[in-house]
C-alpha cells in the first residue's frame, strides 16, 4: 500500500461522513482565521488604547436608543465615568456603523502582504471590542486572533520536529536492528525520562536577553518538540520491525535494493499513517505546553500575544473576579483540541480498518 | 477609743491600695494621647511567611520584624503616623551643643515580660552585642558612623550617654528599631557566642521576654504565631489603663496577596496591608456588606524607576553591552526617553490614580524632605525627538531611531516577573519608546535572576525596579546615592565619582550627614533631588498610595507610610463594641 494514497485507498473525506470530517475543516478554518488574523481583527495585537482599559466586549446594536431599526448594526462611543474607571457608559448621541474594508493599522500576513485595510471595523472615536479589553486598553479579539498565530504554529512546529526526528532514529533502529537498534531505544528512553517542564525553565533562564521574544520562543518550541521525539520514534521502530520481514521487502531485497533505498522507497511510507496519527494527538500536547509555558511567562514576552500569556493576566484576584471576558482565552484553546483528537480517532480508525 | 479602731480599720484597708499606688507612681510609664479604648478581644494580622526568628539581633526580614517589633521596646521611637522621633523607653534626652553627644534619661521601674526589672545595664548589653562583630547583626551598619562605632556609657542605673564620633544629623532615628534586649537571659549566651542562635521558632515562648505590648504564648509552626498582652507594658491611656487593650495578636502565615485578600474578606483576618490599587477596587465594594473599611494613606515612600546600567567593567566582558551603553551615558538619551514615558498613564492604568508621578526619588509622601518645586516630567514626544536629535541620533524612514554610527536603537528592559505593576509599567515603557523610535523589549525574570545581573555580573540593558525607603530621613539613601555606597544601583563598585554630578551628590550627602539644622539639611537635599532629576541615573515613575483595610470596628487605627503601615501601633488598638471582638 503506498500511503501517499492513503485519502484515496479510503476514499474521499466526505466517505468518513460529515460527523468526522468536521475536525479536517474546522482545522482549515481556524488556521487561516489566524494567519489572516492581521486582516480580521480590527486593530493591533499591540494598539493601546490607553482611555479604555478593562472595557467590556462592545454592544452591537440594531436599534437605537430612540428604538429605530437599522439593518446595519452600529455601536455607541463609550466613555468610562469620571470616578469609576470601570464603567463605561455608551453616549447615544455618537453611533458609530460597522464598516467592512475601513482603513486601520498597519499588519504583514505571512511576511509578504502589506496593508491597513481590515475587514470590519468602525470609525474613531468609536472603538469595536469584540471581546473587550485588557488592562492597557488592548482589543482581546484581535489578540486572541494574533495569539493563535503563535500557540498554533508552536504546537505544530513541535510535532513536526518530533515526528521528523522520530521517523529518522525510529527508521534506522527499526531497520539495523541489534546494537544500532538498542543503543537509540535507550537513547529513546532517556528522553522519555527527562522532566520536560524543568528543562524548559532552564532553557529559557539561559537563553541570552538579547535574542527578540519570538526568536527566544522559537527555541522554546524546538525544544518541546525534540523532547517529544521519543515516543513517535518507538512507534515507527515498530512498525519498521514488522515491515521488513515483508515479502515485497525481501523481494526488493533480492533484487540487490540497499537499505537506504529499501527505507526510503518502501518502508517509511508505510510510518506515515502512524506518524500522521501522532501528530494529531502531539500537536494539541504541545499547544498546551506553549499555553503553560506563556501563561507561566516563560514563554513569548509582551507585547506579542499567545493564548497562554493572555489567560496568564486571570492569575490575579481582581481580574478573576471583575472581567470575566479576560477568561476566553482559556477556551479558545477547547475546540482546536477536541478537533484535533477526533482527527487523531479519525486516523486511528482508517489505521485499524486497513488493517 | 471607737473612733481610732475605726481609723486603724480604714488605714489597714487602704494599705494595698496605697501600696499599689506608690507602685505605680514608681513606674515611669508614658501617658498616651491616642483615645482610650476597651480591653479584651483577639486580632489577626496575615504576613506574607512566618517570621524566621524571634531574634531582634538576628532578624533581617520584613515578618520577623512586624511581630519583634510587638514583642520589644526601643529607647526612641517614630512615631509611624507623624514621621517624628517621640520617646519610649528613654523617657527624656538631651544633646550637647556640637552634636555629639545625646544623655538618654530612661523610664524607672520597668519590668521586661518576664517580670526581672530593667535599667542601663540592659541598654549597655544590647548595644554591646549590636556592635560586636562576631554577633553579624545587620544593626551594625547603623551604629558606624564615618567608620567609626559610637560609644555607651552607663552614668548611673538609669542614665547612658551615647557618643557619636562626629555631629550625626539623623542620631534620634536610629535609635528606632533597636530592641532592648533582656541581660538575664541573653548574657550567658552573649558571651559563649551562641546568642545568634537564641530565640528560634522553636523556644519556649516562657524564654522569650522582651519590654514590647506583647510576649509570646504560642507558635504554630507554618501556621500562627500567637503573641498575649504583655501585663508590665509601660503605657496607659488617658483613663489610666495599662495598654495594650487587646488579649492577643494573631500573626498567620499567608503567602500571596491575592490570598490574603480572600482571607480578609472571609473574615479570617481583621487588617490588610499593601493592597495593590486593583484589589482595592474589587474589596470597595464591598466595605459595608462585609464590615470593613480601606484607607487610602497617599503616596508611601517606595519609588519605582526605569534605570539604564551606567557600570563600567562591561568594556571586553559584555560587549554588546558596552556598545549600548554609550547611548545610555549621554544624558540627553536619558533625558529624552523620560520625556517620552507617559507618567500619567501609569498612574492611571498601573494604580488606578492611587499613585503620584514622580520626578525624583523623593515621593510627595515625603512631607519633610520632598521638594515640590521640581515638575514632574511631562509626556512631550517632540521634546525627546530635540533632545535625541541635538544627542547626534536620527531616524529612518519607518521611525526607527539609530545612532550616529546608523545602528538602531534596540535594548531589553528587565522586569521581576512577580511583579505584575512593574511588568505593567515596562509595557506601557516600551509602547512609549516605540512612538520616539527606540525598540525596547520586555524580559521578565524571577526577582533573584534580575537582582544579580544588576548587583553582580552586570549583565543587562536597563530595569524596571522598585525601591522603599527605610524611613523618610534622607540617611537611608545614602548606600543608593553616593557612588561607592554599596547598592549605588547604576554604576556599582564606582571607588571614586565617574561624572561631576555625582562627585557633588557625594559632597551634599556627606554634608547633609552633620547639618544639624533641620532648614540647611533640606536647603542641601533639594539640591541632590534637582541634580538627579537633571542626570537623571535613575528614570523616576511613580510612588503608589499606600492601600490598606481593617475591619470597621477596630478602634485607634491610623494607617501611616511606613513599616508596619497598619499595625506599628498595636498596642492602641481595641475592639470599639463587644459584637466587634473577635
Amino acid at each position: 500500500m503506498n500511503p501517499k494514497n492513503i485519502f484515496n485507498n479510503s476514499g474521499p473525506l466526505l466517505r468518513w461522513g460529515l460527523q468526522k470530517a468536521w475536525a479536517i475543516w474546522f482545522l482549515l478554518a481556524i488556521h487561516a482565521v489566524v494567519m489572516l488574523a492581521g486582516f480580521i481583527a480590527p486593530y493591533s495585537f499591540e494598539t493601546q488604547e490607553r482611555e479604555h482599559p478593562y472595557a467590556p466586549p462592545t454592544r452591537l446594536h440594531f436599534v437605537d436608543c430612540s428604538g429605530k431599526f437599522h439593518f446595519r448594526p452600529f455601536v455607541y462611543v463609550t466613555k468610562a465615568a469620571e470616578n469609576a474607571p470601570d464603567e463605561y457608559r455608551q453616549d447615544c448621541s455618537q453611533p458609530a456603523r460597522i464598516e467592512f474594508f475601513p482603513q486601520g493599522d498597519g499588519y504583514t500576513i505571512l511576511r509578504m502582504f502589506s496593508s491597513t485595510r481590515h475587514l470590519f471595523g468602525v470609525q474613531s472615536p468609536a472603538s469595536l471590542f469584540l471581546m473587550g479589553t485588557d488592562g492597557f486598553g488592548r482589543d482581546q479579539f484581535s489578540r486572541l486572533l494574533y495569539g493563535g498565530q503563535v500557540s498554533l504554529f508552536a504546537g505544530f512546529v513541535a510535532a513536526a520536529f518530533s515526528a521528523i526526528t522520530g521517523l529518522l532514529l525510529g527508521g534506522i533502529a527499526g531497520m539495523y536492528g541489534g546494537r544500532v537498534d538498542d543503543a537509540a531505544m535507550r537513547f529513546a528512553e532517556v528522553f522519555i525520562t527527562i522532566p520536560w517542564f524543568y528543562l524548559l525553565i532552564a532553557v529559557r533562564a539561559f537563553l541570552p536577553l538579547q535574542i527578540s521574544p519570538v526568536t527566544a520562543f522559537l527555541l522554546v518550541v524546538s525544544v518541546i518538540g525534540i523532547v517529544g521525539w521519543s515516543r513517535p520514534a518507538r512507534l515507527v521502530r515498530g512498525v519498521i520491525l514488522s515491515a521488513r520481514e515483508r515479502n515485497f521487502v525481501l523481494a526488493a531485497r533480492g533484487f540487490g535494493a540497499s537499505n537506504a533505498y529499501l527505507l526510503r522507497r518502501h518502508l517509511m511510507p508505510l510510518t506515515f499513517r502512524v506518524l500522521l496519527t501522532q501528530m494529531a494527538v502531539l500537536i494539541p500536547q504541545f499547544i498546551l505546553a506553549e499555553v503553560i509555558l506563556s501563561f507561566l511567562g516563560l514563554g513569548i514576552g509582551e507585547p506579542f500575544p499567545s493564548w497562554g500569556n493572555m489567560l496568564a493576566q486571570a492569575q490575579q484576584y481582581h481580574v478573576l473576579v471583575s472581567y470575566w471576558w479576560m477568561l476566553l482565552p482559556g477556551l479558545a484553546p477547547v475546540p482546536v483540541f477536541l478537533a484535533y483528537h477526533s482527527l487523531a480517532e479519525t486516523l486511528q480508525e482508517r489505521i485499524k480498518s486497513n488493517i | 477609743m471607737r473612733f481610732r479602731r475605726s481609723l486603724f480599720w480604714c488605714a489597714a484597708a487602704l494599705l494595698p491600695l496605697l501600696a499599689c499606688t506608690q507602685a505605680i507612681a514608681q513606674e515611669d510609664l508614658l501617658h498616651t494621647t491616642s483615645e482610650p479604648g476597651i480591653r479584651g478581644g483577639k486580632l489577626v494580622i496575615a504576613q506574607r511567611s512566618e517570621p524566621r526568628t524571634f531574634n531582634p539581633v538576628v532578624a533581617v526580614d520584613q515578618n520577623s520584624y512586624g511581630v519583634n517589633a510587638r514583642l520589644q521596646a526601643d529607647l526612641i521611637h517614630i512615631n509611624r503616623a507623624t514621621q517624628k522621633t517621640e520617646p519610649a523607653l528613654a523617657k527624656s534626652w538631651t544633646v550637647s551643643k556640637d552634636g555629639t553627644q545625646f544623655t538618654l534619661k530612661l523610664r524607672h521601674g520597668l519590668r521586661f515580660s518576664d517580670g526581672q526589672p530593667f535599667d542601663a545595664d540592659d541598654v549597655l548589653f544590647s548595644f554591646k552585642v549590636y556592635l560586636d562583630e562576631q554577633v553579624h547583626s545587620s544593626q551594625r551598619d547603623l551604629l558606624i558612623i564615618s567608620g567609626k562605632p559610637f560609644k555607651v556609657e552607663k552614668l548611673d542605673a538609669y542614665t547612658v550617654r551615647f557618643t557619636f564620633p562626629l555631629p550625626y544629623a539623623p542620631a534620634e532615628r536610629v535609635f528606632d528599631g533597636l530592641a532592648i534586649l533582656p541581660r538575664h537571659l541573653l548574657e550567658k549566651d552573649y558571651q559563649e557566642g551562641k546568642i545568634g542562635q537564641d530565640w528560634t521558632l522553636n523556644t519556649p515562648p516562657a524564654q522569650i521576654a522582651g519590654l514590647g505590648a506583647f510576649r509570646l504564648k504560642q507558635v504554630i509552626p507554618g501556621d500562627r504565631i500567637v503573641l498575649e498582652r504583655n501585663p508590665y507594658y509601660w503605657k496607659i491611656d488617658g483613663k489610666g489603663q495599662r495598654l495594650p487593650y487587646l488579649d492577643e495578636l494573631t500573626f498567620i502565615a499567608v503567602p500571596t496577596q491575592d490570598a490574603q485578600v480572600i482571607r480578609f474578606q472571609a473574615g479570617d483576618s481583621q487588617i490588610i496591608s499593601g493592597l495593590s490599587a486593583d484589589n482595592y477596587a474589587t474589596l470597595e465594594t464591598e466595605q459595608k456588606a462585609r464590615h470593613f473599611k480601606l484607607y487610602d494613606a497617599g503616596p508611601g515612600l517606595e519609588y519605582n524607576f526605569l534605570m539604564f546600567n551606567l557600570n563600567s567593567d562591561t568594556e571586553g566582558r559584555l560587549p554588546e553591552v558596552a556598545r549600548k551603553q554609550k547611548w545610555f551615558r549621554d544624558v540627553r538619551f536619558r533625558q529624552a526617553v523620560s520625556a517620552a514615558i507617559d507618567r500619567a498613564s501609569i498612574v492611571r492604568l498601573v494604580y488606578r490614580n492611587r499613585a503620584a508621578a514622580l520626578a525624583t526619588h523623593v515621593s510627595p509622601g515625603n512631607k519633610a524632605w520632598f521638594n515640590s518645586s521640581i515638575p514632574v516630567p511631562v509626556r512631550s514626544v517632540s521634546h525627546a525627538r530635540e533632545l535625541l536629535k541635538a544627542a547626534g541620533f536620527s531616524w529612518r524612514s519607518d521611525n526607527t531611531l539609530v545612532d550616529s554610527t546608523g545602528q538602531p536603537v534596540e535594548f531589553t528592559i528587565l522586569v521581576s516577573s512577580s511583579n505584575a505593576q512593574r511588568g505593567q509599567m515596562a509595557t506601557l515603557i516600551q509602547d512609549d519608546l516605540k512612538a520616539i523610535g527606540m525598540a525596547a523589549h520586555v524580559v521578565p525574570l524571577e526577582v533573584r535572576s534580575a537582582n544579580d545581573r544588576v548587583l553582580n555580573s552586570h549583565d543587562y540593558d536597563a530595569i524596571v525596579m522598585g525601591l522603599v525607603s527605610g524611613d523618610a530621613d534622607p540617611t537611608p539613601d545614602m548606600n543608593i546615592l553616593i557612588s561607592n555606597g554599596q547598592t549605588h544601583l547604576w554604576h556599582m563598585g564606582e571607588k571614586t565619582p565617574a561624572t561631576p554630578w555625582e562627585a557633588e551628590l557625594d559632597q551634599l550627602m556627606q554634608k547633609q550627614l552633620v547639618t544639624l539644622n533641620y532648614q540647611q539639611r533640606k536647603k542641601i537635599y533639594d539640591r541632590v533631588q534637582e541634580i538627579l532629576a537633571q542626570e537623571l541615573p535613575m528614570v523616576y515613575l511613580a510612588s503608589p498610595n499606600i492601600l490598606v483595610g481593617a475591619n470597621e470596628n477596630l478602634g485607634n487605627f491610623h494607617p501611616a507610610i511606613i513599616e508596619q503601615y497598619t499595625f506599628w501601633n498595636a498596642d492602641e488598638l481595641f475592639w470599639h463594641t463587644p459584637t466587634g471582638k473577635q
